[in-house]
């Protein structure tokens, strides 16, 4: 791999250890894939957790001096003042968890702790070269926004902060954002869940790949496409599609293969979708909780959580949360939104992702998502997932099914 | 023929430097650290072909990494807080989890084997990889 005279230097050291140990990190990474060189990123994002592996690595960063040298945004690890209300978090977790945040402080990471942080903290536009983690977030970025990134690890897209560079590989280049499989839509998407349901069944019969989805007719709102994004990351690896006419890198299907043939051809119709749903509903009767907002809810679906939960009562004995962004919050506490679900008994919940040590609480409970991505992480005994209309619903009656 | 012959020297690419020497144990599957036992080594994937197998301290031959980048890394970072992680890797294609995993616990991995490590290794055999040199070094189980 070629190294500039810049590159050489940091690599021995005589930028500080921490930026020393993130280029030593890109280079490898370079090597693996027979990169010929580095090149330059605009922005990263770093998919931050409350794990001890994340802690080593941004603590070793922090502790070397490295500081990000380009925008670099934070997903959610866990609100710890807010949970340390509630519940009892063991010490030992609790303490990572602030050590993480601690360190990415030190290093100059934006600290948007937001799955979702395209959408106001950390914005790719059209064509930029960019190292963003997060399975959900490099699909979106990659497609929706056509900016390019890999499927980066947690350190690796710091590492490209810390350095304001990548290896230059994988996805970006042209050649290897081909489509690879046609996936011809014959369902009728109704709303967001569909959408869900979608991804979910696509990332399923995919596995790993480069979707190129026909015969959507209309538009694909922003929380259809995050959804999408985020439920085709849970049974597979998706790190790039194509809805050709709505996305924006290729305005043909011809364009997205690049000229050459599928390796690949499924068909989604609505059997599918129902199929994917009841392959979901585990258990039905009586719930403890409702998880809302992973991937984090937009403003948009704080809203609507709000009008359905307007004048209405969740049931005693059922929790209900919605996790959302600092930035959605503090819009949603100034429109009303907050107040009319607090009001209701619910929860709106800040810099947190559902899979993490602050859910102790509900390790042996019953309850309701709309995302099969927060059932999968199993921090509880069993969540079913439908609808947000109908877990809302669910909430106030204390049952589902 | 003498004892050398049993010794065969290859030549292979670093992807993450140093030194590391051990038993090799093969697996033809890819390995996912986070389904092992973080205080033995003992790979608990019931449908794996290295289930109920020990991979601490051993030079560990597989195609490739599998899952998730958080649980892949918090897998092998587990193991090697317990002291029971692979002492050196030996991989046919690699990804950026898996060099991330081998670089936060310093494991030396490699690739591009002059020869299909498959058929040049075999479980039981002692290998010695040294990355910054760019070698492999196998001596035959004699048993």
């Amino acid at each position: 791999m070629y190294l500039t005279k810049e590159e050489e230097r940091i690599l021995n050291g005589e930028s500080g250890e921490g930026t020393q140990k993130a280029l030593e990190l890109l280079v490898a990474i370079g090597e693996a894939y027979d990169a010929e060189r580095m090149i330059p990123i605009s922005r990263a994002h770093a998919a931050s957790s409350g794990q001890e592996g994340d802690l080593y690595f941004v603590e070793l960063l922090a502790n070397g001096g490295a500081r990000c040298k380009v925008p670099t945004s934070t997903n959610p690890v866990y609100d710890l003042e807010y949970f340390d209300n509630l519940f009892e978090i063991p010490k030992d977790e609790a303490e990572v968890a602030r050590r993480v945040m601690e360190a990415y402080k030190r290093v100059g990471a934006i600290l948007s702790w937001s799955c979702i942080p395209y959408m106001a903290e950390n914005i790719p536009l059209y064509g930029e070269t960019v190292a963003f983690s997060e399975s959900s977030a490099t699909p979106y970025v990659n497609s929706v926004i056509g900016a390019r990134t890999n499927r980066e690890a947690a350190q690796s897209a710091l590492a490209a902060g810390v350095i304001g560079k990548t290896p230059e590989y994988g996805l970006h280049i042209k050649e290897n954002r081909k489509g690879t499989s046609l996936v011809k839509v014959e369902a009728t998407l109704k709303d967001e869940f569909d959408y869900t349901l979608l991804g979910y069944y696509v990332g399923k019969q995919i596995g790993y790949g480069i979707p190129v989805l026909t015969g959507i007719t209309k538009q694909p709102n922003t929380e259809e496409l995050i959804n999408f994004c985020a439920m085709s990351n849970v049974p597979g690896a998706i790190s790039m599609f194509y809805m050709p006419g709505f996305t924006v890198e290729a305005s043909t299907v011809e364009e997205a293969f690049q000229g050459d043939a599928p390796e690949d051809k499924i068909a989604v119709t609505d059997y599918e979708l129902k199929q994917s749903y009841e392959e979901l509903q585990t258990t039905s009767g009586k719930i403890d909780f409702v998880m809302l907002g992973c991937p984090h809810y937009t403003l948009k679906q704080v809203e609507e959580v709000a009008r359905l939960l307007n004048g209405k009562k969740i049931r005693d004995g059922v929790s209900f949360w919605v996790c959302t962004s600092a930035t959605a919050k503090m819009l949603a506490e100034r429109i009303g939104y907050v107040d009319v679900i607090e009001k209701a008994g619910g929860h709106v919940v800040v810099d947190t992702c559902i899979d993490e040590p602050c859910w102790i609480a509900y390790k042996n409970k019953v309850g309701m998502t709309d995302s099969p991505k927060c059932a999968y992480y199993r921090r509880f005994k069993e969540a079913m997932v439908a609808r947000l209309q109908d877990c809302v619903e669910a909430a106030i009656k204390g049952k589902w099914g | 023929m003498g004892l050398k012959s049993l010794e065969i020297t290859l030549k292979c690419h670093k992807i993450i430097g140093g030194y590391g020497e051990g038993e090799a144990l093969v697996s033809h599957e890819p390995i996912c650290f986070y389904l092992t036992d973080p205080k033995t080594g003992v790979v608990r994937e019931r449908s794996h072909e290295l289930a109920g197998k020990n991979l601490a301290n051993k030079v560990l031959v597989f195609p490739s990494g599998k899952a998730s980048s958080v649980v892949q890394i918090d897998g092998l970072f587990k193991l090697a807080s317990h002291n029971v992680a692979p002492k050196a890797m030996i991989v046919k294609d690699v990804e950026t989890v898996l060099v991330v995993s081998a670089f936060m616990v310093k494991v030396p991995l490699v690739d591009k084997l002059e020869k299909d490590p498959f058929e040049v290794i075999h479980t039981g055999d002692f290998v010695k990889v040294d990355a910054e040199k760019g070698t492999v070094t196998i001596t035959k189980r004699t048993s």
